[in-house]
Order: structure tokens, then sequence, then C-alpha cells
């Protein structure tokens, strides 16, 4: 079966998020007082062949420690959404 | 000297690493492919060039530390073998845990290519052993991700450890936000790992290694590790 897995990567707290200052910026300057904070992250999907829909999610997740996810600084989801 | 520069596909600092170690110091300098399951033998420095490994894409040097040659650069620093990672070298290193941290975006979101000033706080290690105490360099940087970061505990203890071998300062050596380009956390330009064998940098050595160039303060660190080969410096 394949499975359609997904991957949102985003950016620890305390991780200083340049992006999302920037964007935040950019947001109020176009008139949008009643943002308060942006934070920007990753969205990443896989297409994984798997016998179930867990061993897909654990190959995910896997594939996150292993090489898509950097722990020291990122969080991650990981969803298996068909 | 024997040097292998590895070439990740994006690198483009190897050829003139290669140039600075020859006319500096008379090495014999190969470049050495990513895709090399070992490294050529009796090499006594391996270095990570700058560049753009795989595009910078997903994390910068995230890719290229996951390569067939790193097992084997992983390996001789084990060994005790001596590393330097210039610029994307040393955003490999980080990502391959060589060294502690992650190397983030500029705190200007800019890519930055100017001279700076970095201070040497260490000239006891392979790297620096032939810089004064607190000489100030003038070297170039050339970087969008160049903002060293650790968690607050960690970084304390990188500090306790004395690991900080470079730190941006000001022409006349004095750490100041202003002369801290990127906003790197305690204006760290370059650090060690707890061995003392393998460092990472932003600037780049190679590109301010002959005066033609604007500054020969980068052959410091090629005749530092020169002179620690020649005497059997071992780490």
């Amino acid at each position: 079966m394949k499975y359609t897995v997904d991957v949102l990567i985003y950016l620890k707290e305390g991780v200083l998020d340049t992006q999302g200052k920037a964007v935040s910026q950019s947001l109020h300057r176009l008139g949008f007082d009643q943002l308060d904070d942006v934070r920007v992250g990753k969205y990443i999907q896989l297409a994984i062949n798997a016998q179930s829909a867990e061993e897909a999610k654990t190959l995910g997740e896997k594939m996150c420690s292993e090489l898509l996810v950097n722990e020291l600084i990122e969080d991650f989801d990981v969803k298996v959404v068909d | 000297m024997r040097v292998a520069v590895i070439v990740f596909p994006g690198s483009n600092c190897d050829r003139d690493v290669v140039h600075s170690l020859e006319t500096t110091v008379g090495a014999e300098a190969e470049r050495v492919w990513y895709e090399s399951h070992d490294l050529p033998r009796e090499v006594e420095l391996v270095v990570l060039p700058g560049g753009f490994s795989y595009g910078d894409y997903l994390r910068c040097g995230a890719m290229a530390a996951r390569t067939p040659v790193m097992d084997s650069v992983r390996r001789f620093a084990e060994n005790g073998g001596l590393v330097l990672g210039i610029c994307n070298g040393f955003q490999v290193l980080t990502e391959s845990h060589l060294l502690p941290g992650a190397i983030l975006a500029n705190r200007s979101l800019t890519f930055l290519c100017k001279n700076c000033t970095i201070r040497v706080e260490r000239n006891d290690t392979p790297f620096t052993a032939l810089c004064a105490p607190n000489q100030v360099l003038q070297m170039p940087i050339a970087h969008h991700e160049g903002l060293f970061f650790l968690p607050e505990a960690q970084m304390q203890r990188l500090e306790r450890e004395n690991r900080i071998v470079f730190r941006y300062c000001s022409p006349e050596g004095e750490t100041q936000d202003a002369y801290n380009p990127n906003g790197s956390m305690g204006h760290v330009a370059g650090i060690v790992n707890e061995r003392g064998n393998v460092l990472g940098l932003m600037p780049h050595p190679e590109r301010a290694s002959e005066r033609i160039l604007g500054s020969a303060d980068g052959a410091f660190i090629w005749n530092s590790l020169h002179s620690w080969l020649e005497e059997g410096g071992h780490r």
C-alpha cells in the first residue's frame, strides 16, 4: 500500500526564528495589528510504501530522526493522511 | 603535509583551499569526491571546504553530513586526525555532530560577503599554534546561514570548556554587537571539539592567504597546522 505521510517541522521554543520575525514585521506593516507572532516551519510530504499506516508512520519518524529534522533546533509532527 | 579536501556536489571553495595550501606551506593537497568510502593513505588533515553542498536544501550541510565520505572523516577524527571545516564545512561538521550546535540564518536575513576581524581565543590548538594570544585576524565571510546557535546550558558548557577558538571582534580586538556580523551567540566565529582536533569556522582563511587578496592572515592557520604536524603533534 502506498501511504501519504505529512511531516511538519517547527523551530523549537527559544530558537531565534529570523524568518518568522521578518514575516511578522511585514504583516504588521500591512496593518495586521492583531498579529502577535509568526513562526515559520517546513512541510514535507512523503509517499511511502508500507504494509500498514503504523509502519508508514514509523518509517516517516525514522526519516525525521535520520535526516529531515535537526532535533537540537526543531520539533516535528508526523501524520499519515491517506 | 598531506591533505584531503572533500568535494561535495555544490562545494565551490575546494580549489581555493588546495591553492592556498600549496602556495603557503607546500602541502600535497588532493580533492576527494564525496562518494569515496576511504580517504587517501597517510592523510594528515581533512578540509571540508565552503560552498553550497546540495544547494543548501533542507538545512545547510545536512545532506553532505550523511554522505559515504563522512563515515571515513568521522573515523579519521575519532583516531585523532585533524579536520577543518570552513563555512559550509562548519555547517557539515555540526550536522555530523562532530561539533556541537547549529548554524542558523543570519540575524539580518541577508547574504553577507565582507571582510571581518576575528580574535584568536586559544593558541594551544593545532589550527592556531602560531598565533599570538588574542591576535586579531582579518578574513572574509560569505554566508547566509552563519549564526551559531546552542541552547543556553550547552553554550555555557562550551564557554566553560574553553572551546571557542575565534570570536568576531572590532579591528582592535573588542567583541561588540556592531562587529558580530551574523548574530552568532557569544560572537562565535569558530569552535573546536573536546579533543581539539576538529575545528569549524565561518570565515574563509583560503580567501585571505596572500597579500594580493587583501589579507594574508589566513596563512596563520595553514602555517600553524604545518608546524604542528612537523613537530609530530598529536591530539
